[in-house]
């Protein structure tokens, strides 16, 4: 298998053809309009290593994510991130290359914080391993995190090793009203206490918090707070995850802001759903992708155009012009012939 | 040449921010890593960013190496002078800039002590976790350069999970922000890239961290054990209940001696280990994992349980942990320091494989191991004054790693490569993922001129090395250069 998609590589990096990467085509919206030949990695899949009492899991990109989770609950663990799947055979490869988490991230960490090794293929075709199954590991630049996230631009991730962390005793979500500022100031004021959240929510008038701990921590902790008992949260927290809640169907362009966690209401106008402590804002709005960018950096943070609206003016938000030609240098030396994934980051490259 | 650079450096920086003479140079002639020692060109001290970026324009002007140093307190030689480069200190850049206590974040200038974060952000309830043995003195950018751990990896994370942003200057003297005060940024992650780049990439000028919130109570059991091995299993029956500890690390039999009679932290001097074992978090959640624990580490065939009574206590039992490296540098001239992980499973093999070479080195060896996440520090004993003593130390370092890398683990889990373990960097990685090294280096630094020669060894001398392993460690062209 490993031979054929490399044979692959090399016959595209022959002939200036381009490749498009693919796993399940759960994450194909996410990101700059895809060119080239259908690349398709789900084939190679499946467990390669699991030690329950490592808290280490490595499995072949083309895994699907949910056959990983199945097994990491039968050991009661799972990966804490919490990550996004958009279709039901999302694969590990997918979910590592889009760096995107769920709601447990500002609290558990991202993709990136739990990514310990890769396997690859760069754009000559030839097979790397970067970090490994160990936990600290300074050997070399980390370029495990730095393919978590690259979209496919930089190479085909073959096997990724992840830190899975053990699952929380008991779970418990609480739901007060308030409006949006009073939410932000509540999420951060909360954060600033050692209490056990676990993943917040704000969306038309109602923060949702998530804590997770042994029992009595969680019953200290209700007792502390209030709020009104949120039932059959499994299915809340796993809407807003997968962007099936109510506040997901508008058929305006949505944008995703991450900003300083403290950053004040943001202006732009349209729907809102606040997550992550305050610091992601999802925004429904046909506002100028300027105008929203513009609120985004006065806030600190930046604007990327997550579905739907016009690609053409740039998914991501724009780099200064020193780091992007760094970023192209980076691009440029694992994928020398540019053949992977072109324009799926950044429009130059 | 030098001469000409010199006096153009002389005219960009104040007099006092300036060393040429070689008594001011002596003191920056190596790191924590004594064993190699190099007198630089000169050393600049700005105090500015606006200094430091004409110190870099200048040195790339003229091609002049540049080290980047902070307290140099780093053990593996990354920042050892080059003997005709300049040492860039960021010693005097030590404000504390800004502490968010609502955004949980501080702004740091590079050359601001690791602990003096934790204890600024003290007044507001918060902390920064990464807290490596050497808190006291190490300072934050010399913790984002080499990725610093400390006890608490495990649950908190390394100092890659606990940054926001830096500001960096280029060689070219660019001045670059990567990351922001968000959570994410568009593009590649250069903040992972740069966390642990060893200053081959760009030089530090400002940090900002993620702080925490002080865990309501902290308590810490001390577990003794009869047999290494047993120790072992309890690390992974913890785990396997589900419990992250703050803190787990484990100690053999000489590396408890020598903590114990050096700061009579209370341990049990005849046990063939010790375990620590920190838990932290809201109090309800630590007295039902307490509990949890006792059953776990009794039923593991602990010898003796000891709770600390009261913080007092608690610190005590961490003075001894924390004292070890100098604690067993008092049993003998001098000692060496390894920093292999291994995957936690394989502990019982490679201490025996350790053992074994102990007997064959005649070199005695004490274990300290951060057992929750599989980082192991041995520490060689020797005596640099009897000769070919640091050469033997060195070749019997040397296998220990290699014994890592084969056990599924690597060369360094915290310390970092620079120059000390370049060699084994060799046989980690292939010429092929080398090369991909220092494509990466030279996307930031062309002309490679930033800390040159370390963390990643250049191909050909892997390619003289190959006989190492062949010939047991003896090095087929000893004429070449080492770096």
């Amino acid at each position: 298998m490993i031979n054929e998609l490399i044979e692959k590589i090399q016959h595209a990096a022959a002939h200036s053809q381009t490749l498009a990467m693919s796993g399940s085509g759960s994450k194909a919206f996410y990101g700059g309009e895809l060119h080239g030949i259908t690349f398709d990695v789900a084939a190679h899949r499946g467990i390669v290593d699991y030690t329950p009492t490592e808290l280490v899991l490595t499995a072949r990109s083309g895994t699907p994510l949910v056959e990983i989770e199945q097994l990491l609950s039968e050991h009661n663990q799972m990966l804490a991130f919490e990550p996004p799947h958009f279709g039901p055979y999302a694969t590990l490869g997918g979910c590592v290359a889009s760096g995107l988490s769920g709601p447990r991230r500002p609290y558990s960490g991202a993709v990136r914080d739990f990514v310990l090794g890769v396997g690859m293929l760069d754009g000559r075709g030839q097979h790397l391993k970067f970090g490994g199954q160990v936990m600290k590991n300074v050997a070399g630049y980390d370029v495990s995190r730095l393919m978590t996230g690259s979209l496919g631009t930089l190479g085909v991730l073959l096997d990724v090793s992840l830190k899975v962390l053990p699952l929380p005793a008991t779970a418990l979500s609480l739901r007060f009203a308030c409006d949006q500022q009073a939410a932000i100031q509540r999420m951060n004021s909360w954060s600033r206490q050692a209490l056990p959240l676990s993943a917040t929510c704000w969306e038309n008038g109602q923060l949702t918090i998530r804590m997770e701990g042994t029992q009595r921590a969680i019953q200290a902790a209700h007792g502390k707070l209030g709020g009104e008992l949120v039932a059959n949260d499994m299915a809340f927290w796993r809407d807003i995850r997968e962007q099936r809640a109510a506040f997901f169907l508008s058929p305006l362009p949505l944008w995703r802001l991450s900003v300083p966690s403290t950053a004040a209401a943001l202006k732009p106008e349209g729907p809102q759903l606040i997550e992550w402590g305050g610091a992601l804002r999802w925004l429904y709005s046909d506002s100028s992708p300027g105008e929203i960018r513009n609120a985004a950096a006065a806030a600190g943070g930046q604007a990327t155009l997550f579905r739907g609206g016009d690609k053409r003016c740039g998914v991501f938000h724009p780099l200064p012009s020193a780091l992007l030609a760094i970023q192209r240098r980076i691009k440029h030396n694992f994928d020398p012939h540019g053949i992977f994934n072109p324009c799926r980051l950044f429009h130059e490259f | 040449m030098n001469a000409d650079f010199l006096d153009l450096l002389r005219a960009t920086l104040p007099k006092h921010a300036m060393l040429i003479e070689p008594e001011d140079l002596h003191p920056y002639e190596c790191d924590g890593l004594s064993a190699y020692r190099q007198l630089p060109l000169a050393v600049c001290l700005p105090e500015t960013e606006a200094q430091a970026q004409q110190i870099l324009k200048l040195c790339y002007r003229h091609a002049v190496p540049v080290v980047a140093r902070g307290a140099g307190t780093g053990l593996s030689g990354g920042a050892l002078p080059l003997s005709h480069g300049v040492i860039l200190s960021l010693a005097r850049f030590k404000q504390i800039i800004a502490i968010d206590a609502e955004a949980r974040t501080a702004r740091l200038q590079p050359g601001v002590r690791n602990l003096a974060i934790s204890e600024a952000a003290a007044q507001y309830g918060l902390y920064y976790a990464p807290d490596p043995s050497s808190q006291i003195a190490c300072t934050i950018g010399g913790n984002v350069a080499e990725n610093s751990g400390g006890v608490h990896c495990l649950k908190y994370g390394l100092t890659v999970h606990n940054l926001l942003r830096l500001r960096v200057i280029t060689i070219e003297g660019e001045i670059l922000e990567i990351g922001n005060a968000a959570l994410d940024s568009a593009g590649y992650d250069l903040l992972a890239l740069l966390t642990g780049s060893e200053g081959m990439l760009a030089v530090i000028t400002e940090v900002t961290v993620k702080l925490l919130a002080k865990p309501e109570r902290a308590q810490v059991i001390l577990a003794a054990f009869d047999d290494v091995q047993k120790a072992g299993q309890a690390v992974g029956d913890i785990i396997s209940a589900g419990i992250i500890p703050a803190g787990l690390e484990m100690m053999d039999t000489l590396a408890i001696q020598a903590a114990e009679d050096f700061v009579h932290a209370g341990y049990p001097r005849d046990a063939a280990a010790i375990l620590l074992c920190e838990l932290d978090g809201l109090n309800e959640e630590v007295s039902e994992q307490m509990l949890q624990l006792h059953d776990i580490l009794q039923s593991s065939g602990a010898t003796s349980l000891r709770t600390a009574v009261d913080e007092a206590e608690r610190l005590k039992f961490w003075a001894g942990r924390k004292a070890a490296f100098p604690a067993v540098g008092r049993l003998s001239p001098d000692y060496y320091c390894m920093d292999g992980t291994i995957p936690r499973r394989k502990l019982p093999d490679v201490l025996q494989r350790i053992s074994e070479l102990s007997a064959e080195y005649g070199l005695r060896v004490a274990n300290v191991f951060h057992a929750g996440d599989g980082n192991l520090h041995p520490l060689i004993l020797y005596d640099a004054n009897i000769p070919g003593e640091l050469e033997r130390t060195e070749e019997f370092g040397g296998k220990i790693l290699e014994l890592c890398v084969a056990a599924g683990g690597t060369i360094t889990g915290e310390h970092g490569v620079g120059i000390e373990k370049i060699d084994q960097m060799c046989s980690q990685f292939t010429a092929p993922e080398l090369a991909l090294f220092h494509g990466i280096k030279q996307a930031w630094d062309e002309t490679r001129l930033l800390n040159p020669g370390k963390a990643v060894p250049e191909l050909h001398r892997c390619a003289e090395l190959g006989a190492m392993h062949v010939h047991g460690g003896q090095l087929k062209h000893p004429e070449l250069p080492r770096f």
